[in-house]
């Protein structure tokens, strides 16, 4: 069950750049390892990270295995109007992930 | 006269029992030796990797079960003023299994029996975000376990545990714990072996993981052999940590080196 926290730091002012934070859930598992009876283990890391700003892209990112577990990603986002940032990932296994957090932009 | 002094080697024999239950150092908090970075870590909720433990332990507390059962919540209400203070109480003499539990096998217990589903295993995601969640509630209290009562004998199994040497390294826990806390391993720097932050998120782990994970890991270190998840000497050693570890505050979820 794919999980995350997302955190946006307060107040969002129109045209000034707010934090957003969001950690995920994911073992990320590297492709490196080997299980208890020494089979490789099949890598699985989450590849592709979209945040979208009432449906337009404004962050993305490309993680490999160098990412460790449970991935915490902060970046900055202009404020333009209230709506919807949208969160998007999808790992190895095509397992997608997706979280939403409202802003508020204060008039 | 040979009575006055049976009786008087008693109270001598009493007297170094309890001078010994007292502890030489005061305690630190395994996050007091940690790295800035790793402090800032834990005290930043948004930042903190355990934190998705215990988010994912408040939905499995509210989660209906399949059937008649109740979920955690439907018995015990909001878990922010029901579950206040337990964990900080833990591990404890349980009256209706007679024994003395450490928080996961009370949950386990409550499972098994209330809600008549098969008991979560050790190191479960499912386990370590239920514990997680309830041992957050008691976060920034300090631990107070009962040892006196029916729970002394698992006490002083866990006390002389600590004091007893074992694997190939020869090594008692109160030798690197208590007599060289504070001093490096290496690359390490001992800590004083405080559980007040379990379950919490060891970078090494990449995860959330159980006190018991991380006592095994020790067993694992000085050779010696591990005791299953759930052996009942873990349970009296995770009672001796906690009366140890007296007064300082929960911190779960923690996050270690």
């Amino acid at each position: 069950m794919p999980d995350a926290r997302v955190n946006l730091a307060g107040p969002v002012r129109r045209g000034e750049p707010f934090e957003v934070r969001i950690s995920i859930r994911h073992a990320m598992e590297t492709g490196y390892r080997v299980d208890d009876a020494g089979r490789p283990v099949t890598r699985n890391v989450i590849r592709a990270f979209v945040c979208r700003y009432n449906g337009a892209d404004v962050f993305s990112a490309q993680l490999s295995s160098g990412i460790a577990a449970n991935p915490y990603l902060r970046f900055f986002v202009t404020a333009r109007e209230s709506g919807e940032l949208t969160f998007e990932w999808t790992d190895d296994a095509g397992v997608r992930g997706t979280e939403r957090a409202a802003v508020v932009v204060a008039t | 006269m040979t009575r006055g002094l049976a009786s008087a080697a008693i109270v001598m024999v009493v007297y170094a029992a309890c001078a010994s239950a007292q502890r030489s150092e005061s305690p630190r908090s395994g996050l007091t030796f940690a790295s800035p970075e790793i402090r800032a870590m834990q005290a930043d909720d948004v930042a903190n990797p355990g934190m998705l433990w215990v988010e994912r332990g408040s939905r499995l507390w509210q989660a209906e079960p399949d059937g008649a059962a109740k979920s955690c919540a439907g018995c015990h209400g909001d878990a922010a003023t029901a579950m206040r203070g337990v964990a900080a109480r833990y591990p404890a003499w349980d009256a209706g299994t007679a024994a003395v539990l450490d928080l996961e096998a009370r949950i386990n217990s409550c499972r098994e029996r209330r809600q008549e589903r098969p008991a979560l295993p050790r190191e479960s995601d499912e386990l370590l975000a239920l514990t997680a969640f309830v041992a957050h509630q008691s976060r920034g209290m300090p631990v107070a376990v009962h040892i006196d009562g029916p729970a002394s004998a698992a006490f002083e199994r866990g006390r002389a545990l600590y004091r007893t040497r074992v694997g190939q390294m020869n090594l008692a826990c109160t030798q690197c714990h208590d007599d060289n806390a504070g001093k490096r391993l290496l690359a390490e720097t001992i800590s004083q072996g405080q559980p007040n932050g379990y379950p919490a998120y060891r970078l090494e782990w990449q995860s959330l993981g159980s006190l018991q994970r991380r006592i095994r890991a020790c067993f694992f270190g000085v050779r010696a052999e591990m005791p299953a998840p759930g052996a009942p000497e873990l349970t009296d050693l995770e009672l001796y940590l906690a009366w140890r570890a007296q007064p300082l505050p929960v911190e779960t979820p923690a996050v270690r080196r």
